[in-house]
């Protein structure tokens, strides 16, 4: 079988604001980021589906010990997405050092970014951003 | 399946060390094949366990060099296994397996770690390759990030305020200490107080720097056999009731992280086993990276309802004298956590317990105890039930 789609496919589809998901036709559910099974049932038969980009903010936190290389402090958070998967990223706009748990059950819109690699991470890499819509 | 015992158990002090890995290996090894009356010819596979060695000394495939400082026969496979945080106890589940097949019948298995040598940026780096590398590592996620925001679901999810649920998390750390202070081999062997960890630095929110254990260097090992040959070579063979190992994938796809599921799986495994439950478990070594992964694992264990196992602590119920210990040995949180040697420490504190040879630490008339490692992003855990 081929990766339906691969790393590199899903960097530039979000780079550019696209965020597609596999949807299982065995129990409908959305697999993002795309593996080739279902993440709930773990059927092969999938269609890929836009998601809307929007979701609500289930859980943060704001890293201050950052791995060699990052620059602290930084939000990363858990967001679940309307159409039902999680996914991680950070969450920015928002000021590290104001965060309070009012935070938790914001709706936000997914963004993405380019994170430069290091050594280790096989080049560079794209990551989820997300924003408060007020 | 063989019925399968424990042996010789032995560890270094945990802390900083300037010894290699291997010489680390070779100190606790050499000690549990004595203590099991047996000499290295006798050992007929080695199931060792590392995980950053190619980052703390360059080294890879540690584990024929292990295997040679040990002196074993050529006929005696080693094999590296790596699971993140739960290393040592995956590769003592592997052994207990194979000898309980009858494929082996004396083994040694066990593990070595030198995070505190990478230093603070670097460990903190290699730590977080255990979690997804694409779609986690990218966000800068670390281990002590993980269980932040395990924390703050845990507040959100049972309506607990955060402040209240600091406390109780402060009180597991608290706990910790007092029993690390009476454990010779402990890295931190100092009591502490709530305010010490509530006044100590943020490290990722709401943890703080007494909420998190802490990198170290050290290495543990245990000699593993049929339960006949254990009972001929030593007094007191410690019998393995029961185990467990579940796979989980990344954070991302567990949703709700105040539920380890991997555990909840492990660990139904292992009561079913060992035909016990919660309340038949008189002392436990649990994965205690934070404060707040001791609550999530007392409640994935069923000693407490989901949503209200964080005061535990508080109430001295996981205490010395408690209804139920948790972390006799100080856990990871004051023994210390040289990943790849975790989970081998932790069956050796309650081979030990179970021994009646834990001094001061002793749980009286302990007679069934758990060993629970986690590995990564709740991606791996491994429990080992035990009892005398």
């Amino acid at each position: 079988m081929e990766y339906p789609i691969p790393y590199r496919e899903y960097q530039e589809k979000i780079a550019q604001g696209e965020f597609v998901g596999m949807q299982c036709r065995q129990c409908g559910s959305i697999t993002f980021p795309p593996m080739a099974v279902c993440c709930d049932c773990s059927g092969s038969v999938l269609t890929p589906v836009s998601l809307s980009g929007k979701g609500r903010l289930r859980t943060f936190t704001v890293v201050r010990v950052a791995p060699e290389g990052k620059k602290p402090p930084y939000i990363v958070a858990m967001v679940e997405l309307e159409e039902g998967p999680f996914v991680m990223g950070n969450l920015i706009d928002v000021n590290p050092d104001q965060t309070t748990m009012a935070l938790m059950g914001k709706s936000v819109r997914l963004g993405s970014r380019l994170v430069e690699g290091d050594t280790y991470s096989g080049g560079d890499l794209c990551s989820l951003t997300f924003s408060i819509v007020e | 399946m063989r019925e399968v015992a424990i042996l010789g158990v032995a560890m270094t002090r945990f802390g900083i060390s300037e010894k290699t890995n291997l010489e680390m290996f070779t100190e606790a090894g050499i000690e549990a094949i004595r203590k099991s009356n047996l000499e290295p010819k006798d050992i007929q596979a080695l199931f060792f366990g590392n995980c950053l060695g190619a980052f703390e000394e360059g080294q890879l495939h540690m584990a024929p060099f292990a295997h040679a400082e040990l002196g074993l026969p050529i006929s005696a496979p080693a094999t590296r296994f790596e699971s993140a945080c739960a290393t040592a106890t995956v590769a003592i589940r592997h052994a207990a397996l194979l000898v309980g097949a009858g494929v082996y019948d004396i083994a040694i298995a066990g593990g070595t770690e030198r995070a505190a040598k990478m230093g603070t940026p670097l460990a903190t780096r290699t730590f977080a390759m255990a979690s997804q590398a694409q779609h986690e590592s990218s966000a800068g996620i670390t281990f002590p990030g993980v269980f932040a925001m395990a924390a703050h679901m845990y507040a959100e999810k049972y309506k607990v305020d955060l402040p209240v649920l600091k406390k109780h998390m402060a009180e597991v750390a608290v706990k910790n200490h007092y029993h690390g202070a009476r454990n010779p081999k402990a890295h931190f062997q100092k009591e502490i107080e709530v305010q010490t960890v509530l006044g100590s630095m943020m490290v990722a929110d709401p943890l703080q720097l007494f909420d998190c254990c802490p990198f170290s260097d050290g290495a543990a090992a245990v000699v593993i056999a049929e339960a006949g040959k254990a009972k001929e070579l030593i007094a007191k063979p410690v019998f393995i009731a029961g185990m467990g190992q579940a796979s989980c994938g990344p954070l991302y796809l567990q949703k709700d992280i105040t539920r380890v599921r991997a555990r909840e799986e492990a660990i139904r495994q292992a009561y079913a086993e060992a035909g016990i439950g919660p309340d038949d478990v008189d002392v436990m070594e649990l994965h205690d990276c934070f404060t707040i992964a001791e609550i999530l694992a007392i409640e994935s264990f069923g000693l407490y309802e989901f949503g209200k196992g964080y005061d535990a602590a508080s109430r001295g119920e996981t205490r010395l004298g408690g209804k139920v210990v948790v972390n006799p040995s100080g856990g990871l949180k004051a023994k210390g956590h040289p990943i790849g040697a975790t989970g081998a420490a932790q069956v050796t504190e309650i081979v030990e317990q179970l021994r009646g040879e834990s001094g001061v630490r002793q749980v009286e008339g302990a007679r069934v105890g758990l060993v629970d490692t986690l590995g990564g992003d709740l991606g791996t855990v491994c429990d080992i039930i035990l009892r005398s």
